[in-house]
């Protein structure tokens, strides 16, 4: 299937779904949902580096602060529209990956990991004492009065435009996975020195994918202040971005676009049914433990079974 | 802020003596990670671990938490040694490589984190020694027990395995397993067996660790996390896989952090040791002493 067609047929979906959930009555369906979405954009944008590339980010959480602290500073001191904060923070997400990359990525895999965490905490310490964005105490931010497009409640207006994000973020997923660019990545992913000596520029690629998948992650907190409306350096910057983003690709599959979402979609549904249910601690142990029993012994996730599944039924007997 | 002589004093003592429980907490990973090559990035886990061991036999028997850590070391080699044959298992004997073997870890710290919450809650725990609130005095310079115990045991222990990595057979051929792993096998020397003990040991040192820090300060479950940049900023300054050279990028953090703290006020002393590794990835990842 071609890139526009399936942007198409992506699009589609996603305007069908938003319109048919405006008929649910229930309003905390739409708090669940975006939280959904938030997951699924944070695993799809991890993946482009993580699945495809074969680096492990586990800074998740700093890029989505990025996304998240670039709204608030950017509406407290001009009042931007959120159709531009959610491209300003996009940026400087994608620039804050690009920085960190060229710092990092010359080398070893694991002193990449080993940078993002750290990267993490410094950007923590930063916005800790950082007065104008809240610093340790937090920053209130408040809705608009009016939600724009006549929408009855702002969290169903927040709601549609994560849909909005979410399909984009996958479009521009599937792109990368089908484009030269794709195939790049996925040969330093299968073995980064026999790519060099091939002649794909290994580092100007990686470069673009953290870039890629760093800005991604901004975009998926830039709507985030307005859903929380009080945001504080612990909640923005919690561990639980970064697990996240890690365990659903990792559950779902990482070859393809579809493993990151299904692994969100499933993984974040069973999260927010466990959360209301028993306790968030529990959830989080829940995440852990699929996390570790996946990567031991299902590496290719869902997607891997459903693959092989396949390729069983297609073979003739 | 005016600068005065009793406050450097004071800041360099306390910095060189945090130092030295920053070599007890690092020298596990200079282990796993500089002559393994495993990338234990759930270490920190491991301490908080121990510090709560010690906290809850402490809290239980009155026993002293050093004493408390040294008596179940044993238990964290056994963990240790279990914890290396997954991976070896799920990762190393299938050439998966070290980047799925970091999403196991992360796993494995988070799952240690999460359920010490649900036990111990998040509040902060610590002990009471009968050492703790005593300290000497020279002068304006003050010299804190809490922080000499630990300084004086995490000295011992990293001297101690130095010396036994250097001059035993076994420590011999773990030095040998990280140059070449053929050639030992060679020699009739099963490299497996001997990462697996190594890293086991990495694991002991970490309990005794988490002992010191619950006599230095108390501890919470979620605090490991600052932990990582630390022992891995400790690592890289001192050149990986070399014992007294994580003593040495120990000391050096440690000063960095309490000059920090003093001068800029401790909510700035978190971004040093993150900061400091940064600095040495991008422009000298070989270490202080590389070649």
């Amino acid at each position: 299937m071609s890139n526009t067609r399936f942007a198409i047929i992506a699009l589609l979906v996603g305007a069908v779904l938003a319109v048919a959930c405006q008929f649910i009555q229930n309003d905390y369906f739409f708090n669940a949902a975006y939280t959904v979405l938030l997951y699924a954009i944070l695993s799809t944008a991890w993946n482009i580096l993580g699945g495809y590339t074969g680096y492990v980010n586990f800074g998740t959480a700093a890029f989505f602060a990025i996304g998240v602290y670039s709204s608030i500073v950017l509406y407290k001191a001009f009042h931007l529209p959120l159709g531009l904060l959610i491209m300003a923070g996009t940026v400087i997400a994608g620039v804050a990956g690009i920085g960190l990359g060229y710092l990092t990525l010359r080398l070893r895999g694991h002193f990449f990991a080993i940078a993002t965490l750290a990267l993490a905490v410094m950007l923590f310490t930063f916005v800790t004492n950082w007065d104008y964005a809240g610093g340790a105490r937090g920053a209130y931010v408040l809705v608009p009065r009016e939600v724009p497009f006549g929408f009855p409640r702002y969290i169903r207006y927040l709601f549609t435009v994560m849909v909005g994000l979410t399909v984009l973020a996958i479009i521009v997923a599937r792109m990368i996975e089908r484009s030269r660019l794709g195939q790049g990545l996925a040969a330093i992913r299968d073995d980064e020195l026999a790519a060099e000596c091939a002649g794909v520029p290994t580092l100007r690629l990686k470069l673009i994918a953290t870039a890629l998948s760093g800005g991604m992650m901004g975009l998926a907190g830039t709507t985030f202040p307005f859903f929380i409306s009080f945001v504080e350096p612990v909640g923005a910057f919690d561990l639980r971005y970064a697990v996240n983003a890690i365990a659903m690709p990792v559950i779902g599959g990482m070859t393809t676009w579809l493993g990151p979402l299904l692994g969100a979609v499933l993984l974040g549904t069973v999260q927010q049914l466990v959360q209301v249910t028993i306790s968030s601690a529990w959830n989080l142990l829940i995440v852990g433990v699929l996390l570790v029993g996946f990567v031991t012994l299902a590496p290719e996730g869902i997607m891997g079974w459903v693959l092989a599944w396949r390729a069983r039924r297609s073979k003739p007997t | 802020m005016e600068i005065t002589f009793p406050l450097v004093a004071n800041a360099v003592i306390a910095g060189l003596l945090l130092g030295g429980f920053y070599a007890a907490v690092s020298v596990g990973v200079a282990i796993s990670f500089g002559m393994l090559d495993v990338v234990n990035i759930a270490h920190p886990a491991f301490i908080i671990l121990g510090a709560y061991i010690a906290f809850t036999l402490n809290a239980w028997l009155g026993i002293d938490p050093i004493v408390c850590a040294v008596a179940v070391s044993p238990l964290f080699f056994l963990l240790g040694a279990g914890l290396y044959r997954i991976y070896h298992a799920a990762f190393e004997s299938r050439g998966r490589g070290a980047l799925p073997g970091l999403a196991f870890f992360f796993g494995i710290l988070f799952i240690t984190e999460v359920v010490l919450i649900l036990i111990f809650g998040v509040d902060y725990r610590m002990v009471k020694t009968s050492y703790s609130e005593l300290s000497l005095h020279a002068g304006s310079i003050d010299f804190a027990f809490r922080l000499i115990v630990p300084f004086v045991v995490s000295v011992i222990m990293v001297v101690a395995l130095h010396l036994y990595l250097k001059h035993t057979f076994f420590g011999r051929a773990v030095l040998a397993v990280a140059q070449d792993p053929l050639a030992l096998r060679l020699m009739g020397v099963n490299p497996v067996r001997v990462r697996e003990v190594a890293f086991a040991l990495s694991i002991a040192t970490a309990g005794i660790a988490g002992a010191f820090l619950i006599v230095i300060q108390p501890v919470q479950p979620s605090i490991g996390r600052e932990y990582i940049g630390l022992v891995f900023a400790v690592c890289v300054l001192g050149g990986l896989g070399s014992v007294y050279g994580t003593l040495v990028g120990a000391l050096i953090l440690g000063l960095a952090e309490t000059f920090t703290a003093t001068f800029f006020g401790p909510s700035w002393s978190p971004a040093v040791s993150f900061g400091l590794l940064l600095l040495a990835l991008a422009f000298k990842p070989t270490g202080l002493f590389g070649r």
